[in-house]
């Protein structure tokens, strides 16, 4: 193995609060976290890894993909599909095109207009953002002259690269797939091998097929019990990061695992492992199962005939051994986490929707006390408020996180008679086209609208200020997006990042509300 | 892309944590298809208090001397985390940073630094606050980075072992075109290609859409 940052950088960056956290590790483990002098809910170091001839699920996708192991860790790597976008992958094209370089495979490389692109009614390709028109036709330019599949504006299929790539079967189980976009792990949820990368990379794999990457170490993330009323996967997510830190998973594949993962629906797991690059992750992953199967099944770009049955026999070996070891495990009681919201400009600054907002004072660690003071500052919160019942100024619905069918379903069944409170601008985004077309088949669309929310096409839309459409100075947003950072959703705009039935509760009451209270349909 | 061996210059310390990708240079500087001239954005929501007239903000770092004229940033950990974009390097590079220093950094910030010259540095987070606290007390102290043994020495001789991942230090180290490294392994790349296509059909054979 390389060196490796100290295991130090690993360490939680804020105490795991106890009620959140099982303690119901396997009395193995938890006697040998004992030993180190370490709390059971810390992670395992990377010493305790046993390299035995079980294997996890990432052992397996990384053995079929390494092309040639390199002496120190690093090793080339097979890249079964590349997808770009017209704000980095415009970049990569026209870089490698400059350089008189060729796409090596065309046909297994896939583009989509979703970042820059107007989400208003009738686009085209004007857009807000300043430059964005050269972006767009950049992009149509060099992905033309390339010959690879464009998901253009206009076109049925276009939207969000992380909701078209499993939408349409371009990520399929076992596959490698990167992007230059740093949510590609979403497709874990597959059990799809995806991981952000930067365009230079990316005009790497574009021309060799391959990447060359270092091996990263395993975690494994494993939600037990049944989640409660009214939370989702995102609450999960969010509940991880806050207790382990943005920083948890640095260096790590995670592999998701436990009774809870096992109940998510498929989008709901496209959710999970969109935000573990919100928790430092390299990717995360999800072992296929049935579900994955039928949700794959008839894909566009999907194997079909004999072809998916070759597939599907490969696919069912794709699982983590039980006695499989990984450098680092963590238990979380899924039944006890509820709802979850951010405070902070990190999306480590979470608290349970009922909890206050913490106080800095309390924190003894002095980096993360500044972080904490300037979250604070920039939010407009005080420490020990409570956030339920802060007013807000808008609410979204949107982004590769949260803005597939089961998301706008879950958010409209809250918004059904209901009105949005005067003065809060509501969006709803969908994250594809296809998502728009089905959400509209259904009358979701009418739900929405009904309720005072903005019905629009699809893209990334506001999770991130382009330069163009922002919500504004000061504005407090509650947003089903994965990034809280400053200035993420429009210059000083405040962004609480909530599940899509938070921001709908929150939508409606005019200011953060959990959607508990709306009780039960 | 130029050999990196060693290298002395001033370190700006910015100790925050989790500076993300965003903060590094806000989505609105990137304004066209183009890999240049992105250093003015760099930092430009904490580098001015205005930002369309670029009026500074004095109190930030990068606006006092010495620190104008840094090539070595001292940072907190989880550096880069956040977006893919490698603008931020872009204008890392651009304004003239050679390295970064930081307990740890985000994983894909930390490719694309490899990728265009700039040495990620890992030290402990307590070891970046004694280098951060010096160069506060006496600012402009010169910084070696000797990246052939590893080393990061101060102005007064002592010097930090560091930590790079083998493969990036080569990387660096040679001043390689990876692209050209690997093309040189094409045989190993077509002979996986046949066997896996055996192996794994569906993966090449899409569907004619
Ligand atoms: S929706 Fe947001 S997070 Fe997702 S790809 Fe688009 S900009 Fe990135």
């Amino acid at each position: 193995m390389a060196e490796l940052p100290h295991w130090n950088d690993y360490l939680p960056t804020q105490q795991p609060k106890a009620t959140h956290w099982a303690r119901s590790l396997e009395a193995k483990k938890v006697l040998l976290l004992r030993a180190m002098g370490k709390s059971p809910d810390t992670l395992l170091p990377t010493t305790m890894k046993s390299y035995s001839s079980t294997l996890t699920l990432f052992d397996r996708i990384w053995n079929q993909h390494v092309i040639k192991a390199g002496p120190s860790g690093a090793a080339i790597v097979a890249i079964d599909r590349v997808f770009l976008h017209e704000r980095t992958g415009s970049i990569a094209l026209k870089s490698l095109a400059d350089q008189g370089r060729q796409i090596r495979s065309p046909e297994r490389v896939f583009c989509t207009m979703d970042h820059i692109v107007d989400t208003f009614p009738g686009r085209g390709d004007e857009t807000r953002m300043p430059g964005g028109r050269e972006f767009i036709t950049t992009t149509r330019v060099a992905a033309r002259a390339a010959g690879i599949h464009l998901f253009d504006i206009g076109d049925p299929d276009q939207g969000i690269v992380h909701v078209v790539s499993p939408e349409q079967g371009i990520a399929l189980p076992g596959l490698t797939l990167v992007c230059p976009d740093s949510h590609t792990g979403t497709v874990g949820g597959l059990g799809a091998l995806g991981w952000g990368i930067g365009s230079s990379e990316a005009e790497h794999a574009l021309a060799t097929g391959t990447l060359v990457v270092e091996r990263p170490r395993q975690m494994r993330v494993r939600f037990e019990g049944r989640l409660g009323f009214g939370v989702s996967a995102k609450d999960m997510i969010l509940a991880l990061i806050g207790a382990h830190g943005a920083g948890g998973g640095v260096g790590c594949v995670v592999e998701f695992a436990g009774s809870a993962v096992r109940d998510l629906a498929v989008e709901a797991r496209l959710t999970l492992c969109n935000m573990a690059v919100e928790f430092g992750a390299f990717s995360g992953l999800i072992a296929p199962d049935d579900k994955t199967l039928s949700y794959v099944h008839n894909r566009r770009f999907a194997p079909q005939g004999p072809s998916w049955d070759r597939a599907v026999a490969h696919w069912r070996t794709l699982g983590t051994d039980p006695e499989a070891c990984f450098d680092a495990e963590v238990v979380i009681d899924a039944g006890a986490i509820g709802p979850r919201i951010t405070w902070g400009t990190s999306p480590q600054h979470e608290i349970a929707i009922d909890e206050a907002v913490p106080d800095p004072a309390r924190e003894s660690d002095a980096k993360r006390r500044q972080a904490m003071e300037r979250a604070l500052a920039y939010m407009g919160l005080q420490p020990g408020a409570p956030l339920i019942g802060q007013p807000i100024d808008a609410a979204f619905i949107g982004s590769c996180t949260n803005s597939r069918l089961s998301d706008l379903r879950a958010a409209a069944e809250l918004l059904n008679g209901r009105r949005v409170a005067a003065g809060v601008k509501a969006i709803c985004v969908p994250g594809s086209s296809r998502v728009k077309r089905e959400a509209e088949a259904e009358g979701l669309d009418r739900i929405f609208t009904d309720a005072g929310f903005e019905w629009r096409e699809s893209g990334c839309s506001m999770c991130f200020f382009a330069g163009g459409e922002s919500f504004g100075q000061g504005q407090r947003v509650v947003t089903s997006t994965n990034r809280n950072f400053e200035n993420r959703q429009g210059p000083a705009t405040r962004s609480h990042l909530a599940s899509p039935v938070t921001v709908a509760a929150s939508a409606l009451a005019g200011c953060i509300a959990d959607a508990r209270q709306f009780g039960k349909p | 892309m130029e050999p990196f061996v060693r290298h002395t210059g001033i370190a700006a310390p910015l100790l925050r944590i989790n500076i993300d990708t965003d903060a590094i240079i806000p989505s609105r500087e990137m304004k066209r298809v183009s890999k240049e001239g992105l250093g003015e954005g760099l930092f430009a929501n904490w580098r001015y208090r205005d930002v369309a007239s670029r009026a500074e903000e004095p109190g930030f770092v990068l606006n006092r001397a010495p620190w104008r004229q840094a090539s070595i940033l001292l940072a907190g950990a989880n550096f880069g985390c956040g977006s893919s974009r490698e603008h931020a390097v872009w204008a890392l590079k651009d304004f003239g940073f050679l390295a970064i220093v930081a307990p740890s950094f985000g994983s894909i910030f930390h490719g694309n630094c490899v990728r265009n010259g700039i040495v990620p540095v890992e030290l402990d987070e307590s070891q970046v606050a004694v280098l951060a606290a010096a160069e506060e007390a006496k600012p402009g102290r010169p910084l070696t980075i000797d990246l052939e043994n590893c080393q990061l020495v101060d102005a007064d001789g002592s010097s930090h072992a560091f930590r790079i991942a083998e493969q990036a230090r080569h990387l660096l180290l040679e001043g390689l075109d990876p692209i050209a490294a690997t093309l040189a392994e094409d045989q190993h790349i077509q002979n996986f290609l046949e066997r896996d296509r055996r192996e794994r059909p569906w993966v090449y054979e899409l569907p004619s859409a």
